[in-house]
């Protein structure tokens, strides 16, 4: 293994631009719905996202990591040979990478999960042969990228439809809002608690029990909840703003549980995102660090920290310039939807991160919003960009795999 | 990296241009009360100023009219119909069409309202200009009708409007019974000719009136989709 070190530095730094990638574009989606709403500047949204990507990525992120690392291709294959896994894998990184910035170059709208799944299964199935990739895990993931959205889009339509029935259908919907608000930004911070506690932190040696995490997840959302309502007590009835649009004030009372929102979003986005960046890194470092291929060993915290600091760069360094761009584009998602349609995303994310299935947080946000959009909660839905989002895994998926593939031929003949 | 696809996923939402389409229209019929009162007193130049306002009113109406409709894709999904959002558009924009249309007719053959009938025809005129108004003012909850999702509280306070809408065009209605019996009753002492162009304009003032209650049944539909 003289390569070691060299792979090691290869791998880090192929990971850490794609988190760079990652911090870069997509938390946008968590942060521009209150951007757009005036809810926080764009400064306070950059810092919001970087202490919650952080955190998501590595309190909650190992599971998918583990997944990526050694659930997708069968390391038993590769005992004789560990550097083929480790080109392999550096091949799916850089596949993933080049896919995602020639993607973006033509504006077609793909997912980060589906191009590390597909490079994963390609250099696999390819270079290995297909008996090298665990099929049946590779159609869970396939069959979590149709449930996650449903899910989402289910969980979203239950939550607006709550909100119609507690809040927006009231005779007073003000009074309404002020004393529902602080329940919603209890769920939020409970559930996001719960899971995280109960799926995500185990990677890091810490097991509280079932009861023990329920009633902590409950304190700390009651805890946020009392913060949500001092907050909500200060926010003013503005008659000017209610007499064009009555429920102008009832929005801005919606703003409160959407910003507990945005930071559960960033959060369950390092939590599965941060995997497809680290997980190949993770494969790579174990591998050449020990000289052997281990099915076991769990993820070093120092590379889920890689990963974090790698999303956290791109935010500071692209990240504003998107959010604003973004939250210009998303007016329609007001502080009542946005809460519902992040809400339900975020639940359906992190509960997938608990499990270890990566699932494109794009796709779950969009199954969201159309949940909202079925219950008659949003204006206009474009069709069009919901069905291209959706078949862009259909080609996303090939075209990493074939991709990783030809690096892997490319890096093997290298070595070689 | 699909940021910005999550941004393109919301189409422009149709209600502040319909609401403005509808505002348009609305001022535009209003400007056919001043512009009888200078016909009935035989002001031919300000009635004329009128009428010309009118016509730009209209202009400006049908251009919102034609971004909207551009606005509105096959490919969106609504919390309403399409088609019945296209239908209430069409409507609100015949009510400036038909302001035109009066106006044109009445400066065109420079009709005099005999005086008997001024008063009379004037109330009749608010009265259906006053639909209109309920009819704007009905449109003007469309947004508070998308914000709560088509339910609740919001839709009875719609229904409510629309209801008074309906008593609004039924006193209308009464008073161009009323204004017809009063012309039948001096027909025969009047040039047979301008009898016929007067009923023509108590009808198309009517139909004003008549296309103001329409678009309170249209928003009906689109409530319960």
């Amino acid at each position: 293994m003289e390569l070691a070190l060299v792979f090691i530095v290869l791998a880090a730094v192929f990971g850490l631009f794609m988190a760079w990638g990652i911090g870069a574009n997509d938390v946008a989606n968590a942060m521009a719905p209150s951007v757009g709403s005036r809810a926080i500047t764009i400064s306070q949204a950059v810092i919001i996202a970087a202490v919650f990507e952080f955190a998501g990525a590595v309190l909650a992120g190992g599971e998918v990591t583990s997944t990526i690392r050694r659930g997708i291709v069968d390391a038993a294959l590769f005992a004789n040979d560990p550097d083929l896994l480790i080109i392999g894998m550096l091949a799916s990184l850089l596949s993933a990478g080049i896919w995602l910035l020639v993607a973006s170059r033509f504006g077609w709208p793909v997912s980060t999960t589906h191009s590390i799944v597909g490079a994963v299964v390609g250099f696999a199935a390819m270079g290995m042969g297909v008996e090298a990739v665990k099929w049946s895990q590779v159609g869970q993931i396939a069959m979590s990228w149709v449930a996650s959205p449903l899910l989402a889009g289910g969980l979203a339509f239950a939550l607006f439809f709550s909100i119609q029935r507690l809040v927006l259908g009231r005779d007073d919907p003000l009074a309404a809002a002020r004393r529902w608000c602080p329940w919603y930004v209890f769920l939020a911070g409970f559930f996001m608690t719960l899971v995280t506690l109960l799926k995500g932190i185990v990677h890091l040696g810490v097991n509280l029990g079932t009861s023990t995490s329920y009633a902590l997840a409950a304190l700390i959302g009651l805890v946020v909840a009392l913060i949500g309502r001092v907050y909500i007590g200060r926010i003013p009835y503005d008659p000017a703003a209610n007499r064009d649009f009555h429920f102008a004030t009832v929005e801005r009372v919606f703003t409160v549980p959407m910003v507990v929102t945005a930071c559960a979003m960033a959060f369950a986005h390092g939590s599965n995102d941060v995997a497809n960046a680290v997980g190949p890194v993770a494969a790579v470092v174990s591998i050449a660090s020990s000289g052997e291929v281990h099915a076991t060993a769990v993820v070093s915290p120092w590379i889920l920290l890689l990963g974090g600091a790698g999303i956290v760069l791109g935010l500071a360094t692209y990240g504003h310039r998107v959010i604003a761009t973004v939250g210009q584009g998303i007016t329609q998602l007001t502080p009542s939807r946005g809460y519902a349609a992040g809400t339900a995303a975020a639940g359906t994310i992190v509960l997938a991160s608990g499990t270890g299935l990566p699932i494109s947080t794009t796709h779950t946000l969009v199954g969201a919003v159309l949940g909202i959009g079925l219950a008659r909660g949003i204006a206009a839905i474009n069709l069009r960009v919901v069905s291209t989002i959706f078949v862009s895994w259909l080609v996303t998926v090939p075209a990493g795999a074939l991709l990783a593939a030809a690096l892997f031929f490319v890096g093997r003949a290298l070595i070689r | 990296m699909a940021s910005d696809y999550i941004s393109r996923l919301f189409g422009a939402s149709p209600v502040r241009p319909i609401q403005e389409h509808f505002a348009q229209a609305t001022a535009c019929a209003m400007v056919l009360e001043p512009f009888f009162d200078a016909a009935i007193a035989g002001d031919w130049q300000r009635a004329v100023e009128a009428r010309e306002r009118i016509i730009e009113l209209e202009h400006a109406a049908d251009d919102a009219k034609r971004k909207l409709r551009l606005a509105l894709p096959n490919s969106l999904l609504m919390p309403v119909n399409r088609s019945d959002l296209l239908e209430l558009l069409s409507m609100q924009d015949a009510i400036a069409n038909q302001a035109k249309d009066i106006s044109g007719l009445v400066t065109g053959r420079r009709m005099r309202i005999p005086d008997s009938l001024g008063k009379p025809y004037q109330e009749f005129l608010r009265c259906c200009l006053r639909a209109v108004v309920q009819a704007e003012r009905s449109v003007g909850e469309l947004d508070e009708l998308f914000e709560t999702g088509f339910r609740g509280k919001e839709v009875d306070v719609v229904m409510a409007m629309t209801e008074e809408l309906d008593r609004i065009e039924n006193e209308s209605d009464e008073l161009q019974v009323d204004l017809r019996s009063r012309l039948f009753q001096i027909e025969r002492q009047l040039p047979p000719v301008d009898v016929m162009f007067l009923y023509q304009i108590i009808d198309w003032t009517g139909e004003l009136g008549d296309l103001a209650h329409r678009v309170g049944s249209r928003l009906h539909l689109l409530i319960s989709k």
